[in-house]
C-alpha cells in the first residue's frame, strides 16, 4: 500500500472543500422532504403500529441521502478528473487498481455517512426515533454507500462526457432510490408492484436500514443483507475489472 | 543498466499506426531529445513509457523495471511532466505537491517540496489555489509534481510549449542542473536550436518510427552538406564546377572540409579572383527537414 491513504485523503478533502454543496445542500433537501411529506401525510398514513409516518420517513430519507451522495462523490470526482485531464496525477504514481477502487469507494461511503448523519441530526428533533438494532443501521449504511460508490465509479469510467453521468444518475439511480420504499412501505402497493419492488436492490438497503431503527421491516434483515452483500460483490467485481483493464482510463 | 529501454514497441489507434517497432535505449545521465513533427508518435511513446498507454506489442523498461510487470518500480523511477496544462482546481500548490508525494508513499516530504518550489520560483505561490495561477506558473507546478519523488529519470513532453522566453530559458537551465545532478532527462520539443545545444543524443520520429538516432553533431555531419558560398570579383565561373547560382554568388555543396581545396584550385586555374567567400554549416533544423523530406 503506498498511495491508498493519500488518495483517500485527497478524495475526502475534495468534498470537504466544497462542503456547502456536498453536505449542507443534500441535508437541506432531505429536511424539505420531511417537512412537506410529513406535514401532508402524517395524519393519513400509518405503516407500522406505534410508528408515525413522519418517524417512518426519517430512516428512509437518511438512507436515500447516503446512497445518492455516495454515488455523486465517486462519479463527479472521477468524471471531472477525466474531463480536465488531471486524472494523470493518479495514473502516473505506483497506485494499484485495488487501492484506486478502495480509496474512491471509501471516500464515497464517508461522504454518504456524513450527509446521512447530518440528515439524522436535523430531522431527529421532529420525531421520536428508536434505535432497536444499531448494527443493521451501520451495516446497511456502509454496504449501501459502498455499492452506490462503486456504481458511481463504473458510471464515470464508462462515460465520455459529464452529461452521460447525469443520465446515469437521473434515469437509473434516482428512480431506483425513489421507488425503493423511502416514502412508503411496499406492502401498501398492489401485488404486482410489490413483486417488482423486490427486484430493486435499493429496496433491501432501505428496508434493512429501517429495520435497525424500528426492529420491524417488510423483509427479514438477514435476507436483505444477503441481497445487498451479493450486489456489493457484483458491482465491486465489475468496477475492479474495468479498473484493472484500464478501460477508458489508460489507452 | 539503461535508464530507458524500449524494445520492438508498436501501438495502433484504430487505423493509425502510432508507433511501429520502436527500439530505443537511453543511458543513465543522458540528456535525450525526442524530435519529430506533430503526430509522429512522441507523446504516444512517452505515454507507453509512463504506463498511461499500453503497447500492443514489445516491452518498455524504466531503470530496469518493466512498465507493465513491475509498474510500481518503473513509476517510481520516472517523473513525467505531461504536455497538457492540467491541474486540480480544488487544491493549493503546496497541497498539490503534498498529495503527489503521498501517492508515491512519501510522508513528511516538506523539506524537499520547499526545495523544489524554491528552484522553480514557486515559493511565493505555495498557498495559492491552482486555479489562480498563470499558465507559466501552472507549468512549473507540473514540473514540481514530477520531481516530488526524486525520480532518476525525468520525462518532459514539450515542457516549453507556449511559455514565454524567460520561463523557457529558466526551464532549460533547471533541466541542465538536474542533469548535472545525475538525473537522466528525456524530452520532446519543437525548439531544435535548444535541443541541438543541450541534448547529448537525439532521436527523430516520423510516422511512429525512429528515423534517426545519434548525437546532434553526428546527425549534422551525416547530412554531408557544407555550403561554400563564393562571389567572384573577376573571371568566369568554370563550367566543370557544379554550383547553384544565388544572386551574384555561387553556392557549391561540399561533403567535407577537404573538398574546399579542389574548388579553390579549380577557380585559380580558371583565372578567377574571389571577392567574398563563406563556409555555411548546416544546423539541426536542416537535418530535421532533410530527414523528414527523405523518409
Amino acid at each position: 500500500m503506498t498511495g491508498f491513504p493519500t488518495l483517500l485523503y485527497k478524495e475526502v478533502l475534495r468534498f470537504r472543500k466544497v462542503a456547502f454543496q456536498t453536505v449542507a445542500a443534500p441535508v437541506l433537501t432531505a429536511l424539505l422532504y420531511l417537512l412537506i411529506f410529513g406535514q401532508v401525510m402524517d395524519q393519513h398514513v400509518r405503516i407500522y403500529e406505534s410508528v408515525s409516518y413522519t418517524t417512518f420517513l426519517v430512516p428512509g430519507l437518511v438512507m436515500m441521502s447516503v446512497l445518492q451522495n455516495a454515488f455523486a462523490n465517486t462519479s463527479s470526482s472521477l468524471i471531472q478528473s477525466k474531463m480536465t485531464g488531471n486524472l494523470v496525477f493518479i495514473l502516473l504514481p505506483p497506485i494499484s487498481y485495488l487501492e484506486f477502487f478502495s480509496a474512491y469507494v471509501l471516500a464515497a461511503v464517508t461522504r454518504g455517512v456524513v450527509v446521512g448523519a447530518g440528515v439524522l441530526l436535523v430531522t431527529v428533533p421532529f420525531v421520536d426515533l428508536p434505535v432497536r438494532e444499531v448494527h443493521w443501521v451501520l451495516v446497511f449504511a456502509m454496504a449501501g454507500g459502498a455499492i452506490l460508490g462503486a456504481l458511481g465509479l463504473i458510471a464515470a469510467i464508462l462515460a465520455d462526457k459529464i452529461d452521460q453521468v447525469s443520465a446515469f444518475q437521473n434515469f437509473l439511480i434516482m428512480p431506483l432510490t425513489f421507488l425503493s420504499g423511502v416514502f412508503y412501505s411496499v406492502h401498501s402497493l398492489p401485488a404486482f408492484w410489490q413483486g417488482v419492488s423486490h427486484f430493486n436492490p435499493v429496496f433491501y438497503m432501505i428496508d434493512g436500514f429501517r429495520h435497525g431503527f424500528f426492529g420491524v421491516s417488510d423483509v427479514d434483515p438477514g435476507m436483505s443483507f444477503a441481497v445487498v452483500a451479493g450486489c456489493l460483490v457484483a458491482v465491486s467485481v465489475l468496477a475492479l475489472t474495468l479498473l484493472k483493464s484500464g478501460y477508458k482510463l489508460r489507452y | 543498466m539503461a535508464a530507458i529501454e524500449v524494445r520492438q514497441v508498436s501501438k495502433r489507434f484504430g487505423t493509425l499506426q502510432a508507433l511501429a517497432d520502436v527500439d530505443l535505449e537511453i543511458s543513465e545521465g543522458e540528456f535525450f531529445g525526442l524530435l519529430g513533427p506533430n503526430g509522429a508518435g512522441k507523446t504516444t511513446l512517452i505515454s507507453v513509457l509512463a504506463g498511461l498507454a499500453r503497447a500492443d506489442q514489445g516491452s518498455v523498461r524504466g531503470m530496469g523495471h518493466d512498465v507493465m510487470l513491475d509498474y510500481r518500480g518503473a513509476r517510481r523511477a520516472l517523473g513525467v511532466v505531461p504536455q497538457e496544462l492540467v491541474f486540480d482546481p480544488f487544491f493549493t500548490v503546496r497541497e498539490t505537491l503534498r498529495i503527489q508525494s503521498g501517492y508515491f508513499g512519501l510522508r513528511n516530504n516538506d523539506s524537499w517540496i520547499d526545495e523544489v518550489m524554491a528552484s522553480l520560483d514557486l515559493t511565493g505561490k505555495a498557498d495559492v489555489n491552482m486555479r489562480a495561477l498563470s499558465g507559466g506558473m501552472k507549468r512549473r507546478v507540473l514540473v514540481a509534481q514530477a520531481l516530488v519523488h526524486k525520480p532518476p529519470v525525468i520525462v518532459l513532453d514539450e515542457p516549453t510549449a507556449g511559455v514565454d522566453v524567460e520561463l523557457r530559458q529558466g526551464m532549460w537551465q533547471f533541466m541542465q542542473r538536474l542533469n548535472r545532478d545525475g538525473h537522466t532527462i528525456v524530452l520532446t520539443t519543437h525548439y531544435l536550436e535548444e535541443a541541438e545545444s543541450m541534448c547529448t543524443r537525439i532521436a527523430m520520429l516520423k510516422h511512429g518510427r525512429v528515423v534517426a538516432l545519434d548525437s546532434a553533431a553526428n546527425l549534422v555531419r551525416r547530412l554531408h552538406s557544407l555550403h561554400l558560398r563564393v562571389s567572384l570579383r573577376s573571371g568566369e565561373w568554370p563550367a566543370g564546377l557544379e554550383a547553384v547560382k544565388s544572386g551574384d554568388a555561387h553556392v557549391v555543396r561540399l561533403r567535407d572540409y577537404e573538398d574546399v581545396e579542389p574548388v579553390l584550385a579549380a577557380l585559380r586555374e580558371a583565372g578567377c579572383r574571389i571577392e567574398e567567400m563563406e563556409l555555411q554549416q548546416p544546423d539541426l533544423e536542416d537535418v530535421f527537414l532533410e530527414i523528414m523530406r527523405r523518409e
